[in-house]
């Protein structure tokens, strides 16, 4: 029997969201509807008595205080609309919402309720007169992601007769254990199975992998156990996700043969070469760096009983398709990663970093196939919102780059830090106890198609055919009880060890776990469904949400399962760890996969590439700005520079009462903070600085500036915030277009020796700067290919740093703070305009790239350092996009407080744009009371620090050089513009 | 002997730690509680002179904000909650908490029939926001806001806008001085959005049942805890009295007459 439930606002006048919609489909359509009413549906099957359904209408569904409610198709039948379209999740997709309500159903009716048989809708019913084609753009563009939802559409007339449409709850279906794949066939045709089933497995990989079949010691132990000869399809998928590009890295494990200026070298790894070889260094010199690339995080002590954890991930492929999901199960997913480090550390707060291209773009121009930015902007940030807020995890720290290459494939890089005291139950908290014996438990949400294939699709580029499973739906709500579930378990010590569940999910998390034993044994009939239909090898692939892999002692299962039931968190029995050397799966008690631990970890072939670099001369422009004020106004408008406060202010990022350097902070917390400082409990002053580098704009020119800049760019904001420029750690995040040649990449060389300098400058920085990476991830096919078209995104390094604050209370604003203080520039300036956003905007190709001398920057910083732990710093922000013109701008207009300064001070050949626009790395304005000067200059060296001028009490900002004055503008005009350039 | 608060969480309530920090901080002694466990045991309850319901998302706020975690206990040890109220203790509901105690009928209350009279909606924003927002004091005799004049704290939420079923409930609750906090504007009488941050009629940001032991406020005062928790910290600014822990320490200092 088919129920329905309809709530609807008693003043429709009053809905925020409608309205919201409203804006979204006259800006994105350019259409104008009269009036939109949102109608929320609830359907669910089964025998619900009249009484219980008006019971389940007045104490569930309906807020009575606003709200009415229906029965049936009350709105489509019986109210006035011109059209109306209903959304509903497709059949197999999570609906969150239809998930509480059975619970909801349950509370009430004290009997059980089927999740499946609940199934949320949302109805929109509209007034206006719009043709029939636009009423499919507003369904299928604004209101529905058809990759995940389906959509209809009613006119009045036509469904006032009768409505022909059905909600689809699942059936059962008969599943065949296994299929058998014959690899004996011809090389196209091997290519033609990796290709057709999503394996991303190139011809050499398919032939290593047949030839383990045809190993005859393999075929006598295959027969032994009833297997056949060739591969089951499990255990081919199995292979592709553990040799995924994704997962194995296998472009930074590769031998790459490199090429600059005729020199050559053979570099054996670029990850253990540059990134592993710079971490140990610096691990022998401090005695902090308790774990960095072995785990899900890499873990660094914070004081004497507690550690901290930190990882970056990034979720570009999924977000390309679904911008919500996508970024939703980024966060979610690297929250995890967190949950998941040694015996379990607790998520405390969340950084996001999104580039995309110009939200500005018009449609025409934004390529078949691909989101409009601006629509991927929203859902991604709308991700990033309900996914971090319905946590608890603060989002403390950020930044958008734009650019065009990013229409190619956006970037969403997600991070967490979490904290874990330094021993758990007596035994150090950053490793795993997994022994042979222990059960393999999985832990959290259900398993469904969502997500087969992400590690292998997200090894390759985007193109029409790119599979729509491979896309996931997070709920953050089952996962938070999951997090305080395994919280609490681990301090009960109730488990011996724990992984999560992301990329190619079970395949993935049980075959790393196993490598603690050297053998698993999964039964996968005892996995918990969302529905059934599911084959045994999309079982142990699926990228299904909130779930972890944990290992529990048999003699604590009892006990953990019930803690389990008690905190409303699905924990299964699902196999065992085994010394045996084998990964095996059965299914209904028929062996259907048992390959060897060794092969499938060690088997695959390394890649052998070839990389060659060509310099790319640079050359000074001469150029002359007439109107320099009207310049300054549109660099404040500029995406990359623009106020993103609108955004940001939709994040929680308090939660948890630790962010005392919030994103936006001075007189009228408004201005733009250089990064975040967290005060981590309440009794003691130690904090922690979260900041990030990023400039892909520099990798036209050179990726080795790229990366120096990004690196940089992140520790000097560490600087600007106090924190102990001995204690910073890294973490590295490359998102690269393809950098191995071949047909469609026929640059893959360059690309290739992009990573290598890209890779160089990251080695050379963090040595420099004693900041190691404690954990990284690649990225490496963010290209978009359709009909022979190519877009490759600007090779991109995130660099993100966290550090230790010794006192918070020390920590230093970017923001003026009052008249009459000293204004100071540290740092040299350069003409450095190459790829800078005033050049950009000019139009001008050329110029020399930023260049980072790290042994000058970090004197400086260590100097700064020094100068906050004295307290004699009022203010300090650093100088990135845009140059000092930004800068002073910024300070000046968040502390509401003037300045008066003379360019006229700065030497060498450097012409007026230069001193404004230039982005020379490793610069900080500061400003300090008249009294400090002195003092300030003891440190730093009379030639140390730069003298601009002073700050005044009015709301002015005056410039002057050579005894002209070039700018002089009201502030609060010119935060106007910066502050509401970036709102849509 | 010291004031026991006992502090739920489960289901997706997040801001549980930092509540229990700022009863510490206050002088009480906090214990952190599933919601299960005190279904399961709600005779706990009389160890115990408070119960704070602290934010979050419980549920993820589907349906509506507070309704489930609400009807778990309305269906489950309701009485019992009513008898706690009763016998001269105390309850505070932040943000998600308060929206779960407004949904019980636990706030206002006016007609001491514990239904659902008011209720908190979805931002006239349309969205999510954390910004900082002042609120004045409309009921200083009452327990749980003595001797405070204004604070400045956090909001964080997309549904907090303060409504009531009718005209009437809203005379009742302004008439039995049930209105505790407002936002407000410090420059104007007009408190317009941002400084109204959600539409609640007559800038309504806290509330309180007729004889004051019960407390519902979508401002977060235990994320104003210690001066660096102000957004302006940084300017050596005045801190005295805008913090949210005079609250707690109200709360605590109500048992110890």
């Amino acid at each position: 029997m088919f129920n329905r439930v309809e709530i609807c606002g008693k003043s429709a006048s009053e809905d925020g969201k409608a309205r919201g919609i409203e804006l979204i489909i006259e800006e994105d359509l350019g259409l104008k509807v009269d009036d939109i009413r949102i109608v929320e549906a609830y359907n669910f099957q089964g025998n619900f008595s009249n009484d219980e359904i008006l019971t389940l209408r007045n104490s569930l569904f309906c807020d009575k205080v606003y709200q009415n409610s229906f029965v049936g198709f009350h709105h489509l039948t019986e109210e006035e609309y011109d059209f109306a379209i209903e959304v509903a999740y497709k059949t197999g997709v999570t609906d969150n919402v239809g998930k509480t309500a059975s619970k909801g159903m349950e509370y009430i009716l004290k009997r059980d309720v089927k999740e499946n048989d609940v199934k949320s809708s949302t109805l929109y019913l509209f007034r206006g007169n719009i043709k029939k084609n636009d009423i499919e753009l507003i369904a299928s563009k604004v209101l529905c992601n058809t990759l995940i939802e389906d959509y209809y559409i009613f006119y009045r007339t036509d469904a006032k007769k009768s409505i022909d449409y059905k909600f689809n709850f699942e059936t059962a279906e008969k599943i065949k254990p296994y299929e058998v794949v014959n690899l004996e066939v011809s090389d196209e045709e091997l290519m033609k199975i990796s290709r057709e089933g999503i394996l991303s497995l190139s011809l050499e990989e398919m032939t290593t992998i047949r030839d383990y079949y045809r190993d005859e010691k393999i075929k006598s132990e295959r027969k032994a156990k009833d297997l056949p000869d060739n591969p089951t399809d499990i255990e081919l998928e199995l292979f592709a996700q553990t040799w995924s590009e994704h997962c194995k890295h296998k472009i930074f494990a590769a031998e790459i043969t490199y090429e600059n200026c005729g020199e050559v070298k053979v570099i054996d790894s670029l990850f253990k070469t540059y990134i592993k070889k710079s971490a140990e260094i610096i691990k022998g010199k401090r005695d902090d760096l308790l774990s960095l690339f072995k785990d899900n995080s890499g873990v660094v002590k914070f004081n004497d009983e507690w550690a901290y954890c930190v990882k970056v991930e990034t979720h570009n492929s999924p977000s390309a398709l679904d911008p919500y999901g996508g970024a939703m199960t980024g966060i979610v997913g690297v929250n995890r990663d967190i949950l998941g480090t040694g015996i379990g550390a607790y998520p405390i707060f969340n950084t996001d970093v999104f580039c995309f291209g110009d939200p500005f773009i018009d449609n025409k121009e934004v390529p078949d196939g691909l989101l409009h930015p601006r629509r991927i902007f929203r859902g991604v940030h709308r991700g990033i919102k309900d996914g971090g807020n319905e946590s608890g995890i603060p989002t403390v720290n950020g930044s958008i780059s734009f650019d065009n290459s990013f229409l190619g494939k956006p970037l969403v890089f997600c991070g967490t830090g979490g904290l874990l005291p330094l021993k758990v139950n007596g035994k150090d908290s950053y490793e795993k106890y997994t022994k042979s014996g222990d059960l393999i438990v999985m832990v959290g949400g259900k398993i469904g198609k969502d997500g087969i294939h992400g590690a292998t699709f997200s090894s390759d580029h985007l193109s029409e055919k790119s599979p729509t499973s491979a896309v996931q739906i997070g709920d953050p709500i089952t996962q938070k009880k999951m997090v305080d579930f395994i919280i609490e378990a681990r301090d009960k010590d109730l488990y011996s060890g724990l992984t999560d569940n992301g990329a190619g999910g079970l395949a993935s998390s049980v075959g790393e776990m196993a490598t603690f034993t050297n053998g698993a044994v999964l039964y996968l009939e005892k996995c918990p469904l969302k529905y059934s239909g599911l084959k045994p090898w999309e079982i142990l692939l699926s990228e299904a949400q909130e779930r972890m892999t944990v290992s529990v002692p048999k003699d604590k299962i009892d006990d953990f399962l019930e803690l389990s039931k008690l905190r409303d968190v699905e924990s299964t029995a699902i196999g065992e760890f085994t010394e045996n050397g084998l990964f095996e799966c059965f299914y209904n008690g028929e062996r259907i996969s048992s390959v060897s631990m060794n092969f499938l970890h060690n088997g695959v072939p390394k890649y052998k590439l070839k990389a060659k670099w060509k310099n790319n001369e640079e050359k000074k422009v001469e150029f002359i700005d007439e109107d320099i004020a009207q310049s300054i106004k549109n660099l404040l408008k500029r995406p990359n520079i623009a106020s993103k406060e609108y955004w940001v202010r939709m994040y929680d990022h308090e939660v948890g009462a630790r962010t005392v350097v919030k994103p936006f902070m001075g007189k009228n917390n408004d201005g733009p903070s250089d990064g975040a400082v967290l005060k981590i409990f309440p009794n003691s002053n130690e904090g922690l600085v979260v900041t990030h580098g990023i400039v892909p704009r520099y990798s036209e020119y050179d990726t080795y500036c790229m990366a120096a800049n990004a690196v940089d760019e992140a520790v000097r904001q560490a600087a600007c915030l106090g924190a102990n420029p001995d204690k910073l750690v890294g973490l590295d995040n490359f998102c690269w277009a393809d950098p191995v040649e071949s047909a469609s990449t026929p640059d893959g060389k360059y690309k290739l020796a992009q990573l290598v300098r890209a890779c160089e400058a990251l080695y050379d920085l963090t040595i420099k700067y004693n900041c190691p990476c404690i954990s990284g991830k690649d990225s490496m096919k963010n290209d978009y290919l359709r009909d022979g078209k190519k877009i490759s995104i600007l090779q991109t390094l995130l660099f993100t740093v966290v550090g230790k604050v010794e006192d918070i209370r020390k920590s230093v604003t970017f923001y003026f703070k009052k008249p009459d203080s000293k204004i100071y520039l540290i740092g040299d300036t350069k003409s450095e305009l190459a790829a800078s956003e005033y050049y950009l905007m000019k139009n001008i190709k050329g110029g020399f790239v930023p260049k980072v001398d790290p042994d000058a920057a970090l004197a400086n910083y260590k100097k700064l350092y020094g100068a906050i732990t004295d307290g004699l710093i009022l203010s300090a922000h650093d100088l990135s996009d845009g140059g000092l013109s930004v800068a002073l701008i910024e300070a000046a207009f968040s502390g509401k407080v003037g300045c008066d300064v003379d360019l006229s001070v700065f030497g060498g050949n450097l012409s007026l744009t230069d001193i404004l626009f230039s982005e020379s790395p490793s610069r900080i304005l500061v400003s300090v009371n008249p009294e400090n000067e002195k003092k300030l200059l003891e440190i730093f060296g009379k030639n140390g620090v730069l003298y601009l001028g002073e700050t005044t009490s009015g709301d002015n900002i005056s410039v002057r050089y050579k005894d002209k004055i070039v700018l002089n503008e009201n502030l609060t005009a010119l935060k106007n513009i910066w502050k509401n350039a970036l709102i849509f | 002997m010291k004031v026991k608060i006992l502090i739920l969480t489960g289901y997706g309530i997040n801001a549980e730690k930092e509540l229990a920090w700022a009863f510490e901080l206050a002088g009480g002694e906090t214990n952190i509680v599933h919601l299960e466990d005190l279904i399961s045991n709600a005779a706990m309850l009389k160890d115990y002179q408070i119960l704070a319901f602290p934010g979050g998302f419980s549920f993820g706020d589907h349906i509506a904000s507070g309704k489930i975690f609400g009807n778990k206990i309305k269906y489950t040890i309701f009485s019992e909650l009513i008898r706690f109220i009763e016998s001269d203790n105390l309850i505070i509901g932040i943000c998600n908490g308060f929206q779960i105690i407004t949904k019980l009928g636990l706030v206002p209350n006016a007609a001491d029939k514990f239904e659902q009279t008011a209720s908190l909606i979805g931002n006239d924003s349309g969205h999510f926001e954390n910004r900082w927002v002042w609120v004045k004091n409309l009921n200083k005799n009452s327990i749980w806001l003595k001797d405070i004049d204004k604070l400045y704290l956090p909001v964080r939420h997309g549904e907090g806008k303060f409504i009531v079923k009718n005209d009437n409930i809203l005379k009742d609750i302004q008439n039995n001085g049930q209105i505790a906090l407002q936002y407000f504007n410090p420059d104007s009488d007009k408190a317009e959005y941002p400084f109204n941050p959600n539409g609640s009629v007559l800038d309504i940001a806290g509330i309180t049942n007729k004889k004051g032991n019960v407390f519902g406020l979508m401002p977060h005062p235990e994320a104003y805890i210690f001066l660096q928790n102000n957004p302006n910290w940084s300017e050596n600014i005045d801190n005295s009295g805008f913090t949210g822990l005079k609250i707690f320490q109200n709360g605590v200092d109500y048992f110890k007459k």
